[in-house]
């Protein structure tokens, strides 16, 4: 593959000052090898790979600080709550929210989702109403406001895409309305890598009087995200996607918002007083949080938060930009491969198709040869239908992957066609 | 080694399948659907009393599925349903025990690779789950889930 390598900008261990083998220390799983291949993780849309940074505060809370937040007058359930606190302070930080309390705590993007769709769905929508959405969404991002205008007899409206898989903004104007109560979409697609002009959507949807939701699972590791500067009013992200562990995740959501919306769980760590007569709810966003939370999850999302910010997020979008040029013009050049997603701001996802081979084929195959990739729908079935192909083969590319891994990408689909052609 | 999987006879019937069409005059039909990877296969029995004299299926899958689709028909002609249903069974076991190949599933045995693949049993099984619908006259589709 010495070939590919050279026709590109040179492929090289420190690409300017980042020092992506220094980088891939961090991560004990990248040291494997899988079939007695070494492994090349290319799914990291699916979950990134979690650093020692994170690994080590997971075990710590566990061996040293292990009890339950809040209302624990002890040593350790002040230790557990600080840490797991601190934690919701950093991604207050993350994405640059007003306030604290504009963050709650959630297992991932998909309950952020439903929180929004139930709490302030059932308050807010009503018969006759309009939510909108995208073509190219994520089933988390579809299957809510589905149930939602299900229940409400409201009506779910769709922005299409052109064969880029970039949407069609002259279409989603037409869909506003004074009726559009709700516009939630993706700020980066899972399976065509397309960044959507977030921040004109959002101006939009709010010159039509509607609210904004954002899903950022794919957005959040990959570029700088503002909640102020867009003005958006929830934004929907889970950790295990920037390098923190699964079950973990936030919804932001403008502290005026969230204050009038009514729980989404009842339970333990919700209310304020508790009688059988009548029972009044906590503050933000405590409000939200029912329950014994993943308090360990929390903690290690926190150190997640400073080990992104420590190599920044704009050398991370950098570098992975590099890295996605380098990957598309390598596979562009084998014979039979269609690109699915060449949307002109897009994020370091190459979906594709091989004329005549299934995705699951090339996907067994390149497993044997150590190589990570997914195969399927993707959880967007609708995407699926769109270019009409049944599924696709995805790789998704992350800081820590390299030219090298690309090359061993393209060597290994030349190995696929030579078995199924 | 993925040739271990991929053997000759499965590439052969992957890329050339068949009885790959539809069927006029068929008695049972059904459809299959595996919605891990989204195939979908619709399967063409002819009935004599219990006998199958002609079976045929349409529908675009992996190479595993396809193989399994084109090599079941043309194992199924001139089985009864209850041999049908067995052969299903011995055909179940193979890509998910460890128990010894069978000799008496004749061509099948190419599929004996798929215990090595978890992940792909379901390609391999999605003709058989139709034909147990088609067979038993189950009337939504069926699913490997």
């Amino acid at each position: 593959m010495s070939t590919l390598s050279s026709r590109v900008s040179a492929p090289t261990p420190a690409f300017g000052a980042f020092d992506v083998e220094r980088i891939r220390e961090d991560f004990p799983v990248l040291k494997q090898t899988i079939h007695d291949k070494p492994l090349v993780y290319l799914d990291s849309a699916a979950t990134a790979q979690k650093p020692h940074a994170v690994i080590d505060a997971i075990r710590k809370f566990h061996e040293v600080d292990c009890a339950n937040i809040h209302r624990g007058v002890h040593e350790l359930s002040q230790r557990s709550t600080a840490a797991y606190e601190e934690a919701r302070g950093k991604g207050r930080r993350f994405i640059n929210a007003k306030y604290r309390n504009e963050m709650v705590f959630v297992r991932g993007t998909t309950e952020a989702v439903n929180l929004v769709s139930s709490a302030w769905g059932r308050k807010y929508v009503k018969q006759g109403d309009e939510i909108v959405i995208t073509a190219l969404e994520h089933h988390s991002n579809i299957v809510p406001w589905q149930m939602l205008c299900e229940e409400k007899d409201a009506i779910l409206r769709v922005i299409p895409m052109n064969d880029r898989g970039e949407l069609l903004m002259e279409e989603y104007e037409k869909l506003l309305n004074p009726r559009t109560r709700m516009v939630a979409f993706a700020h980066v697609s899972n399976a065509l890598g397309t960044i959507n002009p977030v921040r004109q959507m959002i101006e939009m949807a709010h010159a039509a009087g509607a609210l904004t939701l954002i899903d950022g699972a794919q957005a959040a590791p990959h570029l700088k995200v503002d909640v102020q500067a867009l003005d958006v009013d929830f934004y929907a992200f889970s950790g295990h996607k920037l390098c923190g562990p699964t079950g973990i995740g936030f919804l932001y959501g403008k502290n005026k918002l969230l204050d009038a919306m009514p729980p989404y769980q009842g339970g333990g760590d919700m209310i304020r007083t508790v009688t059988f007569e009548k029972t009044t709810y906590n503050e933000l966003p405590y409000k939200f949080e029912a329950g014994t939370p993943n308090i360990a999850g929390g903690i290690g999302l926190g150190a997640a938060f400073d080990y992104v910010n420590g190599i920044g997020l704009d050398k991370i979008a950098a570098y992975e930009h590099e890295l996605l040029e380098y990957g598309t013009e390598a596979l562009t050049r084998i014979p039979g491969l269609r690109l699915i997603g060449t949307a002109r701001e897009k994020a370091a996802v190459l979906s594709f198709v091989i004329e005549g081979i299934h995705p699951h084929d090339i996907g067994t195959v390149l497993d044997r040869q150590g190589i990570a990739v997914r195969t399927g729908h993707h959880c967007a079935q609708p995407v699926m239908d769109r270019f009409k192909v049944p599924a696709t083969t995805r790789a998704s590319l992350a800081f820590y992957n390299t030219f090298q891994e690309i090359d061993a990408l393209a060597a290994g689909l030349q190995k696929v066609k030579e078995i199924f052609s | 080694m993925v040739h271990d999987l991929y053997q000759e006879t499965i590439l052969d019937h992957s890329k050339h399948p068949r009885n790959c069409h539809a069927m006029a005059g068929a008695n049972r039909e059904a459809e299959g659907y595996n919605p891990l990877c989204g195939d979908k296969l619709k399967l063409f029995l002819k009935m004599d009393g219990d006998k199958v004299v002609d079976a045929s299926f349409e529908g675009s899958g992996c190479a595993i599925s396809t193989a399994s689709a084109s090599l079941m028909t043309e194992t199924l002609k001139g089985k009864t349903r209850q041999e049908a249903l067995e052969m299903l069974e011995k055909f179940h076991d193979l890509l998910t025990t460890d128990t010894p190949v069978r000799q008496d599933l004749g061509k099948l045995v190419v599929f004996c690779g798929v215990r090595d693949y978890p992940a792909r049993v379901k390609c391999a099984t999605l003709a058989w789950h139709t034909l147990k619908s088609a067979l038993t006259g189950a009337e939504d589709v069926a699913s490997t889930e």
